[in-house]
């Protein structure tokens, strides 16, 4: 994070002027190297974006190399120190393309996907030796007798033996990783199949035998590499959406040094610095309010959505976020011991859902692995009371294993998550973790939280149709004197109402009270129940004082999410339980309920109270999926048997749930439970398939039939109809 | 059979050629951005001449 102090030109940084060593440390890192900007453009679609973004950035002063990756909609920048990225982003709104600044420490570790690359590279192996050696098989299946069959076994060998070695590690790490913790997995009977298949070829090679199995174990190899390929593509894809989310937010803070601002990153603050925080954004500090007054929205925090008053002399945790005047704040407690952490750790303590579920592969495999080496050990022991031959019980007992092997198996998941998150995908829906899809699949009891998850989390006026027609006018007059979250509601409800703002004069804004103006001689005022002179309320709600004259009440309501009523009607009609529990007080929630149709409800909601419900709900037996947004919520959503959270979700509620709505609209998460469903049964008819196959073949293999021509068709066919069945989903 | 001393090197080598272009073009990362490969071909910037 020195980054983002060092890329401060030491010109235009009054406090580094003030310090020359600092200004000499800032010259020595310019001098050394360059600094890496990483841009999101969410808008870029076609050639015609890439050349104009990539030709703006190339022409502005100090930018060195700029490239766009239209993939992941991102462009990469390599700049001098000098470059702010502020500047880029505005050089890109200025040619017409919605742009944001990525934090490049973020996303850094998906930049270069190391593992995609090395499972790629096993995959190109694995694929170009079968290819090869199945040339070489296919001769010896036309007819190939005697040296030149022995020929070509040799040469297979050469091929197979240093690509098995390479390509199947990914396996025998599993395997051995399962077999030393006393388990089994589905890798331990690939393992043996692919050892068994490649020793016995070369032992039958070097007595000059008929049959010999290297192709079957290569192409094993490959189409099982491919189904792993395709699960880490899937998961790698979701990773660095969510990752640039959480990019998005750059952490910085303004430090005060003797009243010169400065721009840090929030990292490098220590306790007792000062730190400026502006109207609209989020406190990066624990900390006591030094000057200024505002009102600050801790909606992400606790779930209220009355904002709440703030003064000098009191606390500010860090998460909330100021709304209207700016507040200078000395910082008690940064980083890891702020607030908003040590409420992030209660996620620990919560038992994890996901630890509790066994996916439906593990389930497979406990029944498939020891159902197959006992199948192939006993006809290994037949065989050998009955010919007394080690060689060729030797040899049925490998083909046994290698008919058997889970190829069809291995791709019976992968393929269907892969269709069924492309598919969530373009609906806008991330899925982070593999068995996700399978536990949504479970669900029949759905928990909300109300706000910012149901709710947009900003205010509407709800009872424009009270007033007359000369208080509105005076009150939009008011309102568009200031920026205030609820000045803005009433100048867009006014004005979508007709109403034209009455002639005041002598307007000012007390920031955290209201905004007060002259009107036909009179003092009007626009604000807080406290400065108004009124009672205050439960809802949120601001007054309007006309002279002497009663003060008026407008009323606001958080404004339903998009697709929240559908939402809710679809999951009913499914037959799920739906619940809401909010840390909002009794009207807010009883009222949202009311509208939506949610009977079961509970209100002043603390984090203890959600993950307290939550951990009863499954232990009654139900399957819970959890829909929150707030820090407030993460603990809930960890304990949950599945959890959703949207995009403007705080990270640690995105980084504890396992998909995350990237779109405004509520409705996907209806669907998400459909789709779940269908892809938990095309993987249950995958294994099925599988099932079949095996019954089918494995008869062939015992008593000896099997041929390696026979076991690459089986393998091939059943593996294509797996894939297949897949592609249904979509 | 003496076509298979020449044949059998040939197309190992072939094979081996397939392999080692992938790797490049693995190593060198081609495969990062497959949407924007498939627009940059249809831009005239640099038909002239190859980007410095």
């Amino acid at each position: 994070m020195t980054v983002a102090i060092s890329r401060q030109a030491p010109s235009a940084c009054p406090a580094c002027v003030a310090a020359p060593s600092a200004e000499a440390i800032a010259a020595r890192a310019e001098a050394l190297k360059d600094t890496r900007i990483a841009l999101s453009l969410p808008t870029i679609h076609c050639s015609a974006c890439i050349s104009a973004v990539e030709s703006a950035l190339n022409a502005y002063p100090g930018v060195k190399d700029a490239r766009v990756n239209l993939t992941l909609k991102r462009a990469n920048v390599d700049a001098e120190m000098s470059v702010d990225p502020s500047d880029l982003v505005g050089l890109l709104e200025g040619i017409g393309y919605e742009a944001h600044e990525l934090d490049v420490a973020t996303i850094q570790s998906t930049a270069t996907d190391k593992a995609g690359r090395d499972l790629l590279m096993r995959l190109a192996v694995a694929g170009f030796a079968s290819m090869n050696v199945m040339l070489l098989s296919v001769s010896v299946w036309a007819g190939a007798a005697d040296a030149t069959r022995d020929m070509f076994h040799w040469i297979s060998a050469a091929i197979t033996l240093p690509a098995i070695g390479f390509s199947g590690q990914p396996f025998f790490r599993n395997a051995w990783k399962a077999l030393s913790a006393g388990r089994l997995n589905m890798d331990v009977p690939i393992t043996l199949a692919i050892l068994l298949a490649v020793v016995m070829s070369v032992w039958e090679t070097a007595l000059s035998g008929h049959h010999a199995y290297f192709d079957a174990a290569l192409t094993l190899t490959f189409f099982l590499l491919a189904g792993r390929y395709l699960d880490h593509r899937t998961r790698a894809v979701a990773r660095s959406a969510a990752e640039e989310l959480a990019a998005l937010e750059v952490p910085r803070a303004i430090r005060l040094t003797d009243g010169a601002e400065e721009t840090v990153a929030a990292a490098d603050l220590r306790i007792g610095d000062m730190v400026l925080v502006r109207p609209g954004s989020r406190c990066p500090v624990d900390g006591e309010i030094v000057t200024g007054t505002s009102e600050l929205d801790r909606s992400l925090l606790t779930g209220e959505t009355v904002p709440v008053a703030a003064a000098p002399g009191q606390a500010i945790s860090a998460g909330e976020v100021n709304l209207t005047g700016p507040l200078t704040i000395r910082a008690t407690a940064v980083g890891q011991d702020t607030s908003l952490h040590r409420m992030a750790d209660l996620v620990a303590i919560a038992e994890s859902g996901r630890s509790r579920y066994t996916s439906l592969a593990d389930r497979a495999a406990k029944l498939y692995a020891p159902g197959v080496h006992i199948l192939s050990a006993l006809s290994f022991v037949g065989w050998f009371i009955y010919s007394q031959d080690l060689r060729t019980s030797l040899n049925i007992a490998a083909a046994v294993l290698i008919i058997t092997c889970p190829c069809a198996l291995g791709l019976a998941v992968p393929a269907v998550t892969t269709a069924a998150s492309g598919r969530l995908f373009r609906k806008g829906m991330l899925i982070k973790h593999e068995t996700a899809l399978e536990r949504l699949a479970t669900v029949d009891t759905v928990v909300f939280d109300k706000t910012g998850t149901l709710t947009e989390g900003t205010p509407v006026l709800s009872n424009l149709g009270d007033h007359s027609t000369a208080d509105l006018e005076i009150a939009l007059a008011l309102a568009e004197g200031s920026s205030h979250p609820l000045s803005r509601a009433i100048t867009t409800a006014a004005r979508a109402a007709g109403i034209k703002p009455a002639q005041i004069t002598d307007i000012t804004e007390r920031p955290g009270q209201g905004t007060k103006a002259k009107w036909q001689g009179q003092t009007v005022r626009l604000g807080r129940n406290d400065w108004i002179g009124a009672e205050a309320g439960d809802v949120t709600s601001a007054w309007l004082r006309v002279g002497s004259n009663a003060p008026v009440q407008f009323r606001f309501a958080d404004d339903l999410r998009a697709g929240a009523a559908e939402t809710i009607t679809a999951l009913k009609a499914a037959g799920k339980r739906v619940m809401l529990l909010s840390g909002d007080s009794e009207t807010p929630v009883a009222d949202l309920a009311h509208r939506l149709g949610i009977t079961e409800y509970e209100a002043n909601c603390l984090p203890q109270t959600k993950l307290a419900t939550i951990e009863s709900l499954s232990a009654s037996g139900a399957h819970v999926l959890m829909v929150g947004d707030g820090l407030n919520d993460t603990a809930a959503l960890a304990a949950a048997d599945v959890s959703i959270s949207p995009a403007t979700a705080l990270d640690a509620a995105r980084v504890a749930s396992d998909i995350v709505l990237l779109g405004r609209d509520l409705s996907p998460v209806a669907d998400s439970l459909v789709t779940a469903r269908k892809a938990t049964n095309r993987i249950k008819e995958n294994f099925r398939i599988a099932t079949a196959y095996n019954v089918i073949a494995v008869p062939f293999a015992i008593i000896g039939l099997a041929t390696p021509l026979i076991a690459a068709l089986a393998m091939s066919s059943s593996s294509i109809i797996v894939s297949l069945n897949a592609l249904r989903l979509r | 059979m003496q076509v298979l001393t020449m044949l059998i090197p040939i197309s190992l080598i072939l094979g081996g050629l397939g392999l080692v272009g992938f790797v490049y073009t693995l190593r060198s990362s081609q495969y990062e951005d497959p949407d924007g490969d498939s627009q940059r071909i249809l831009s005239d910037q640099w038909d002239d001449h190859p980007k410095p």
